[in-house]
């Protein structure tokens, strides 16, 4: 279970949020939606330490973890991916989930410069297990690829693979469906669904709302950095703040 | 595959094992000595500029402290020269990992700036720490490698050693670079956002190239201390911390044997320099050198920043990255 309470962050004279709270409960999706600039990332950055909350609290399983740095966050089972695209562009697909695994893998420096014997054993696992990874978001095919070849709908989904190679109790997803026709956003909601119904906490930062509306069990909404309505997907599609403040708005910028 | 391999590396052993059959000259052998020595610092520096992304004008220093702690020992405290080589290193990479953390926290020409003053301080130092260095005059009287009975005091022996143990050198890199810890690197150095949220600690991974850079410098040091037996601050200037990062440049960063080709043509090239401009033009002084270095520099850095034996785009510091986009289709 993840939980953040009362978050406030500020750039300068900024106030990108604004107490900001909300609970995500385990085998369930969570979908933090606003419209641009409504303070979305910004949950993010400051939930995986890449900034620190000028107020507030992060509890993963009750404990604190706000204040520690990115990599341990990432240790303590928080994955995340990136609205815009940050894959190891000089490393093969398979190569970037195997460094996705780093959490459960981390190599020593020492050991790798005599080559311990056994270890290039346990990276051919490694290798294996981001195989099955990369089927589950369909991308066996690529594995052996350059990640810089793939499409960018495809890009988004090694992030996913991954972030899901660390073996996370949390994922947070940052627009994930951007650049995925509608097939693709469909086999995607149904792969979220499924890593939910695993015990997976996920959170999904999203604008396609055909996506949010179908997977979602419970919608946090923001708006200039507070939150404005929260509930299932029927309450709040039907709160009249959220239409003139999100959906309204949406559909001009859509047409 | 794997036969092709272990032939291509025993066909290089051959050539190493063999080179002081046929070179008679005590010049050339010295300057292949050189090469060695020189290669060694340059197989750190090469793996933290192209893999950790982190560059070092201060690996001068490192040698030095590598060299005079060697010669301490052996001078001062009369221990076996075998020992003080192995033990030497590990003064370098100590205060590698002290200054490591604030100084690898800059990037791009902070770095640069902060490594090159490191350089300047140790230098300084190397000349003023009078009653432990000798200043200026130096230190002299330093035995040469023993191994037992066997005396290492030519050098035909000493190119074997210093080659062997450049040759142990290129193994552990290789090893490195082809393990979890070079992905790691090259992890880094695609988005170092994207490998900390990954888990990867990239401070501590940047680190540790440092150190590792540190203590091979140091290892080249304490053999070089045993080899001329007499240790004098002046190699260790920034000229040289400069010269270093030339040859791993030149040589092409993240290859396994652009260190080794860098060393030999810049080492070879100061040799030809050395000897060829009093002949070619009697007029210019012992500046040329530099002079003549900075326009390779340049040179390089316009028609194949990557370097001579590394393919494709520059994989180096981000600082010197040259965005080519070239198209596969
Ligand atoms: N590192 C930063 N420094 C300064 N301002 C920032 C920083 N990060 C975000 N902001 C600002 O904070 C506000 C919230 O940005 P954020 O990226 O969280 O929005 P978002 O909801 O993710 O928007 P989008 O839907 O466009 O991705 C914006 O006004 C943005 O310009
Ligand atoms: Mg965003």
């Amino acid at each position: 279970m993840l939980r953040v309470n009362g978050l406030t962050k500020q750039f300068g004279g900024l106030t990108a949020l604004c107490g900001v709270g909300f609970v995500a409960q385990p085998g369930q999706i969570l979908a933090l939606i606003g419209p641009n600039g409504a303070g979305k990332t910004t949950v993010f950055n400051l939930i995986t330490g890449v900034l620190q909350a000028d107020q507030g609290e992060i509890l993963l399983a009750n404990k604190r973890i706000d204040g520690l740095r990115t990599f341990e966050v990432a240790a303590l089972g928080i994955s995340r991916t990136f609205q815009h695209l940050e894959l190891f562009t000089t490393l093969s697909v398979a190569e970037n989930v195997m460094v996705g695994a780093w959490p459960r893998n981390r190599a020593s420096f020492l050991r790798c410069l005599f080559r311990r014997p056994g270890m290039m054993k346990k990276d051919q696992e490694l290798y294996n297990k981001a195989l099955g990874l990369l089927a589950q978001v369909g991308l066996k095919g690529k594995a052996d690829w350059p990640a810089k070849s793939l499409t960018f709908g495809q890009q988004r989904l090694l992030e996913i693979a991954r972030a899901l190679a660390g073996e996370p109790q949390v994922l947070l997803l940052d627009e994930p469906a951007a650049g995925l026709n509608h097939a693709e956003s469909a086999d995607l909601a149904a792969f979220l669904r499924s890593l939910a119904e695993r015990g997976l906490t996920l959170i999904l930062v999203e604008h396609d709302m055909d996506t949010v509306m179908g997977v979602a069990d419970q919608i946090v909404v923001l708006n200039f950095g507070t939150v404005i309505a929260g509930g299932s997907p029927s309450e709040v599609q039907q709160d009249p703040e959220v239409i003139a403040a999100y959906l309204g708005k949406e559909d001009d910028e859509v047409c | 595959m794997a036969s092709a391999k272990s032939r291509y590396w025993i066909a290089l052993i051959l050539v190493v094992v063999c080179v002081p059959l046929f070179v008679k000259s005590n010049y050339v052998l010295s300057i292949l000595i050189v090469i060695g020595l020189y290669a060694i610092i340059v197989q750190g520096l090469g793996l933290l500029m192209g893999y950790a992304g982190q560059v070092s004008f201060g690996q001068a220093a490192f040698y030095g402290l590598g060299a005079y702690t060697a010669a301490i020992l052996a001078t001062k405290c009369d221990w076996p020269p075998v020992l003080c080589v192995l033990v030497a290193p590990f003064l370098p990479a100590l205060v590698a990992l002290i200054i490591g953390r604030p100084i690898l926290r800059l990037r791009e020409h902070y770095l640069v700036l902060a490594t090159l003053g490191f350089g300047i301080l140790a230098f300084a130092a190397f000349n003023e720490s009078i009653a432990l260095t000798g200043g200026p005059s130096g230190l002299t009287g330093i035995p040469y490698l023993s191994i037992g009975p066997l005396v290492l005091d030519n050098d035909r022996s000493y190119y074997y050693v210093v080659w062997g143990v450049l040759g142990l050198v290129i193994l552990a890199v290789a090893n490195l670079t082809g393990s979890p810890i070079g992905r790691a690197f090259k992890a880094i150095h695609a988005s170092e956002q994207a490998a900390q949220s990954a888990g990867i600690d990239t401070a501590l991974l940047k680190l540790q190239a440092f150190v590792f850079s540190a203590f091979l410098a140091g290892l080249a040091g304490g053999l070089y201390a045993f080899w001329v037996t007499f240790v004098g601050p002046s190699p260790f200037g920034f000229t040289a911390s400069i010269e270093f990062v030339l040859m791993a440049v030149v040589g092409g960063l993240g290859t396994l044997w652009g260190p080794v080709l860098g060393s030999a043509i810049i080492v070879g090239l100061a040799e030809f320099l050395r000897w060829g401009v009093p002949i070619l033009l009697p007029k210019v002084g012992g500046e040329f050198e530099i002079v003549f270095f900075g326009i390779i520099f340049v040179l390089i850095m316009l028609l194949r920043p990557q370097g001579i034996l590394a393919p494709g785009r520059p994989s180096g510091m981000s600082g010197v990255a040259v965005k080519e986009e070239k198209c596969s289709g």
